[in-house]
């Protein structure tokens, strides 16, 4: 299959990229991000997707699959940057693939979609409504994005669209939101407060996409890795020692002596879980992890300290 | 609780010099030893799929069991109601002012049944919203009362406790100790759509613990409590005063799928009527004669 990859230079994007290669599919790629070190295999074309330059990657390459990985999920982009790109961007691939005759478009989104608060469920599944943009406004934009890929799914029936909505990624790059939260070597939490957190290693991350390339059927589905674990018992997993605030305290000193500077509404995903009930993925796609809660924390603890800083757009901040 | 990402063994297996201490640490590793006995998914860090976590467990039993046993001497009978495994829910009556009655049901599930079952109460929402309240509450697998989690736990074979009455049972003043208030239907639509027996229980003695003469509900609201009760001696601290549980044969209803709340009330009233039952005659018409709880 010709798959192209939006975002293929951030973490997860560079694993599918090499779990398609690896596989035997044709890969090309977009990104704004340079790829230092690709495999030859892939051709990669370093623009934005929004731009008109995209149409003709399309019109090139006839891809039959399309993986989109290119949303920001670093809350620190200016916000309505961040909204053009995850919202004008999701339009743009989904306009061309229908135009160009793409087979399956698989849209990568976030299990923070649903949100966490005090009286939301454990184990959200794919039908519950998006609390996050009560909880978490600054997730507004991923919501939104979500939702838009949805309407693909009527919008253009002849297509097959899956959203994939995985929970955090944590791995051997040391990127992502729940790796900038853990970076430091304190990690602070809300005193009084142990919520469940579920994460998934990239490489299982990168292979639950291109299963769902393969395997998955039209619809939106719940990824997640092995159990989900005790914040606390993750930050010592990671080799990190947990530092305990009371919740004003905690608002007061993030961004602080070396803690991450989470926004302001990120507290509730530090307070309550966001935990996502990944049984139809699986059943669909017999999808399951490789890598178990201990092994993942294990593969990101081994993480460089300060990854490559070009990369991270935004430094040490992150979007939980 | 700072320290919690230490990983010690369930229950401190060492006994204290102090010879009267002797008898309740031995209690302690034991309650360590019920706590492996529970048949639940536990991974090597010896945590569930919902976070329920061993070590945890074996310090609420710990203390639990410090309260069933000797401050309360809580007297059980028909326990044996209680399916040993597969999804029940546990509906009755609330007695006294906060939840000491749910946590009474819950250790006696713990420490007189055998294979021990861990109950999990659906709970009141702002229980949640509490520092260390949330914490513990999720780590001992008592969540809040919403029918996701119902449905989930139960569907996982899980033993659910409900109190229909919700927080206007625990807000009965003293003289209104021994009534019952609205039960809630709730709980009936999800045994009706799960096909979940109804183990009916009656709890007496709560309201003699906790004698509320009177609940203080804007002092409550201002700390994020629904109300605070208060006593003829202010505090509501619970008084030694023996409790009983009584467990009824389990009650089974079948659904067609779409009754109407008329015929959903009615059997609502059935399981009130049992309830009513239970504390009225207590175990006498359950099975044998009420037993002591072991001392």
């Amino acid at each position: 299959m010709r798959v192209l990859v939006t975002g293929i230079a951030g973490a997860v994007g560079r694993r599918v990229a090499r779990e398609l290669v690896a596989a035997g599919h044709e890969v090309a790629g977009i990104d704004r991000r340079g790829w230092i070190g690709a495999p030859p295999e892939v051709e990669l074309h370093e623009l934005d997707i929004r731009k008109r330059t995209a149409d003709t990657v399309f019109r090139r390459f006839r891809p039959e699959g399309v993986v989109h990985l290119a949303t920001v999920t670093h809350v620190t982009a200016p916000s309505d940057d961040r909204y053009r790109i995850n919202l004008y961007g999701t339009r743009a691939v989904f306009d061309h693939s229908s135009r160009y005759g793409v087979r399956r478009v698989i849209f990568v989104g976030r299990h923070t979609y649903y949100g966490a608060g005090p009286d939301a469920p454990l184990y959200h599944r794919e039908d519950e409504p998006p609390l996050a943009v009560a909880t978490f406004p600054e997730l507004a934009d991923l919501v939104a994005a979500d939702l838009y890929a949805g309407s693909a799914l009527w919008r253009f029936p002849g297509m097959e669209t899956a959203i994939l909505r995985i929970c955090y990624t944590l791995g051997p790059s040391g990127l992502g939101p729940l790796a900038s939260y853990l970076r430091g070597p304190r990690v602070p939490s809300v005193l009084g407060y142990d919520p469940l957190f579920q994460y998934i290693h990239e490489d299982d991350a990168a292979a639950a996409i291109a299963l769902a390339l393969t395997g998955a059927p039209r619809g939106v589905f719940n990824v997640a890795g092995p159990r989900p674990m005790p914040l606390s018992l993750l930050i010592a997993l990671v080799g990190r020692r947990r530092l305990p605030l009371p919740e004003p305290l905690f608002r007061a000193s993030l961004g602080r002596f070396g803690l991450p500077a989470l926004p302001r509404d990120a507290v509730a995903h530090i307070k309550y879980p966001v935990v996502v009930a990944d049984e139809q993925f699986r059943r669909h796609t017999g999808f399951s992890p490789r890598y178990d809660e201990d092994e993942t924390a294990a593969a990101f603890r081994a993480a460089p300290e300060r990854p490559d800083a070009g990369r991270v757009r935004g430094g040490g901040r992150t979007g939980l | 609780m700072s320290n919690s990402s230490d990983s010690k063994p369930a229950g401190p297996e060492n006994s204290r010099r102090n010879p009267h201490r002797v008898k309740y640490a031995r209690e302690i590793s034991a309650v360590g030893a019920r706590v492996r006995r529970l048949e639940l998914p536990f991974n090597r860090h010896g945590i569930d799929p919902y976070g329920v976590r061993q070590r945890d467990l074996a310090r609420m039993f710990s203390l639990f069991g410090l309260a069933y046993r000797y401050y309360f001497r809580v007297a059980v009978t028909g326990v044996d109601h209680v399916p040993a495994r597969g999804r029940a829910m546990l509906v009755g009556n609330h007695s006294g002012g906060y939840a000491i009655d749910g946590a009474m049901v819950v250790a006696s599930l713990f420490f007189d049944k055998d294979p021990p079952r861990l109950v999990q109460g659906m709970v009141d929402k702002f229980v949640n919203r509490l520092p260390f309240a949330s914490q513990w509450s999720s780590r001992l697998g008592q969540f809040t009362g919403l029918p996701e989690h119902a449905e989930r736990l139960l569907g996982d074979g899980r033993l659910l406790l409900v109190f229909p009455e919700g927080a206007r049972g625990t807000a009965k003043l003293y003289p209104q100790r021994n009534t019952l208030v609205e039960f809630g239907a709730g709980f009936m639509r999800l045994a009706l759509a799960t096909r979940t027996p109804i183990i009916p229980f009656g709890f007496l003695g709560g309201g003699e613990a906790i004698p509320t003469i009177a609940n203080l509900y804007k002092v409550g609201q201002f700390v994020g409590l629904p109300y605070i009760p208060i006593t003829p001696y202010i505090l509501p601290v619970p008084r030694p005063t023996p409790l009983r549980i009584h467990y009824g044969e389990p009650m089974v209803f079948e659904s067609t799928g779409n009754e109407d709340d008329d015929v959903v009330d009615g059997y609502v009233q059935r399981v009130k009527d049992r309830v009513r039952t239970l504390l009225d005659h207590g175990g006498a018409r359950a099975s044998g004669p009420p037993r002591e709880a072991k001392s």
